[in-house]
């Protein structure tokens, strides 16, 4: 089977603390640790464990600078065979609906079987899987959390509320776009980013692709990012002080008075 | 100005109270009456109560439509929607499932998952997003020119209860709704060996236990404090299989109202506290700017993997 998984360098959010800059407009960037949205890690992994049992290749892609080269030999440490960045002046500025019209040009450049996304990434807005199957007109599933493989469909199980699964059958070629928790991403170590440190990553500008350069980037953007904010914080909770010792025995009142001990 | 219509989420015959917000999320984009637009099959029970909320609601019954399928319900809302609209969902597993794709049909701005709306200048949509797990938020403008499709998260509008509306019913032809996706059955989760949603008490750690073998730190705490405990988790514990889903609290988990809920090391996303229906709620969390802070009735800025040893050494001499 022939597998795009569709993967992002966001910051992580593991390993920064998020604040203002100085300017109140956006988040401080300056010394922000950046990679792989964690959802595309387990895209990634379900890709390599399907091409595992049948046969067929995982190639990563991304929209993205040069730093993204980084974690395109990250996933490709994993186990992807191959990587594609996406790479143009004319992609800066894109909004959910640019990324996605960029992505389209990139599927349709390759023969694909299954293309796969995370759930979501650091925006939170999970639409670019969506929109990119409806783009390309091919059946689509979110926050699916269960692939078992038939021929020429798939079963798949989506996370619902409450702890449900909704199992759908879906033909393919599809898009899926894969919640955490589906399998367990495999660990990636020095020497696996070592080997595929000197492995050629195609690149691809709007040209290449067939996009309209005005149909993406910031040119093409409808939903369009006007400033960062902390919210005006509420009451917020009564913060205990003083010493651990103090706040254990503050704590241990409050337990009793509200039937916890 | 431009039509504005809701998708309403409607279950075993009963509309999802998010109608309710649905209508005043509508009222702040435009003055014109709204539509509510309802697809099932044998749904009159539910037109009718979105046409109490509602001023008019359009009615797509067919048999394809029995169980809402993400790909059947889009197809059926591209042949009613007219172009230019704006259409309106509640942010949920449903609206991740269909409304992106429906943008792309429509050929309209989308925007996921809102928290306010700062009001509507011409054409373009003032619109308040979170990111970052809710620690930053971000004022968005989108341009409903060629109109829009717009989730928003459950809470973010008062609910109007006042069932006045007095609504008319239209119903509408859902036209071709073949699609490569087929529904097959629900799978209810698996019960797990405790029921946390039973306990008075509920040691509820997050990311910032920071190993596996720290689990251990609050089933030691939960044997301090007694029967009337139990261990749940948020949802990274479950995806790293430190625990087992049955303790996961939030939308996609268990909802639970304990007496006291301890959230350890807890970020506080609003799909974990969507899990917390009442009770006490007490933060510990090294990260004073933790959202949980916003929503917990008392704070403590610790580090858990410190904290709750210390609270449980505590619990043990005074036995």
């Amino acid at each position: 089977m022939e597998i795009l998984v569709c993967v992002k360098r966001v910051p992580d959010s593991a390993e920064n603390e998020i604040v203002m800059n100085s300017a109140g407009n956006d988040i401080e960037r300056d010394d922000l640790v950046y990679s792989v949205n964690e959802w595309d890690n387990y895209a990634v992994e379900e890709a390599i464990q399907i091409v595992e049992k049948v046969g067929g290749t995982v190639t990563v892609v991304t929209v993205g600078d040069a730093d993204a080269d980084e974690i395109l030999r990250r996933e490709m440490a994993m186990g992807a065979e191959k990587g594609l960045l996406l790479k143009d002046d004319a992609f800066d500025g894109s909004d959910c609906k640019g990324i996605a019209t960029i992505l389209k040009g990139a599927v349709e450049k390759g023969k694909y079987d299954l293309v796969l996304t995370g759930a979501q990434a650091d925006e939170g807005a999970g639409a670019v899987g969506g929109m990119l199957a409806a783009m390309l007109d091919l059946p689509y599933a979110s926050l699916v959390n269960k692939i078992e493989l038939g021929d020429g469909k798939l079963t798949i199980g989506r996370e619902i509320e409450g702890g449900n699964r909704e199992m759908n059958e879906i033909s393919l070629p599809c898009v899926l776009s894969i919640q955490t928790g589906i399998n367990e991403p495999r660990y990636v170590g020095i020497r696996g980013i070592r080997k595929v440190s000197g492995v050629e990553i195609p690149e691809m500008g709007a040209g290449d692709l067939g996009v309209d350069a005005g149909s993406v980037g910031a040119a093409g953007a409808k939903v369009k990012k006007v400033d960062y904010f902390v919210p005006a914080k509420g009451e917020g909770a009564e913060m205990l002080e003083g010493s651990t010792e103090e706040i254990i025995d503050k704590l241990i009142e409050i337990l009793k008075a509200n039937g916890g001990l | 100005m431009a039509q504005v219509f809701a998708y309403l989420n409607h279950k075993n015959g009963v509309l999802d109270d998010s109608a309710m917000e649905l209508i005043n999320a509508a009222k702040a984009i435009s003055s014109e009456p709204a539509t509510a637009i309802v697809c099932g099959s044998g749904i009159d029970a539910v037109a009718t109560a979105a046409a109490a909320i509602f001023p008019k609601v359009t009615k797509v019954d067919n048999a394809a439509l029995a169980y809402p399928n993400a790909e059947v319900v889009r197809k059926a809302l591209v042949n009613v929607i007219p172009a230019g609209s704006v259409v309106l969902f509640a942010h949920n597993t449903f609206s991740m499932d269909c409304a992106p794709g429906l943008s792309v049909k429509l050929n309209a701005s989308f925007v996921a998952d809102i928290v306010g709306i700062d009001g509507v200048d011409g054409s373009a949509l003032k619109a308040v997003r979170q990111e970052f797990g809710g620690v930053v938020s971000t004022h968005v403008s989108v341009d409903m020119a060629a109109g829009a499709v717009v989730a928003v998260r459950p809470g973010t509008f008062p609910a109007d209860d006042s069932k006045s509306a007095g609504g008319a019913v239209t119903a509408a032809d859902a036209g071709d709704l073949s699609a490569k996706r087929k529904f097959i059955e629900i799978v209810a989760p698996e019960a797990g060996d405790v029921d946390i949603t039973k306990a008075d008490v509920l040691v509820s750690i997050g990311r910032g236990i920071e190993d596996e073998e720290n689990i251990q730190l609050a089933m030691d705490l939960k044997e301090a404090i007694g029967n009337i405990a139990e261990v749940s988790c948020s949802r990274p514990i479950v995806d790293a299989k430190w625990l087992e889903p049955s303790r996961q609290v939030g939308t996609s988990g268990c909802t639970v109202k304990p007496k006291v809920y301890l959230a350890c090391g807890i970020s506080g996303s609003f799909q974990h506290l969507g899990g917390i229906k009442g009770g006490l709620i007490v933060a510990i969390n090294k990260n004073p700017n933790a959202p949980i802070f916003q929503v917990a009735n008392v704070g403590i800025i610790a580090n858990i993997v410190e904290f709750i040893p210390a609270l449980t050494e505590k619990l043990e001499d005074m036995k």
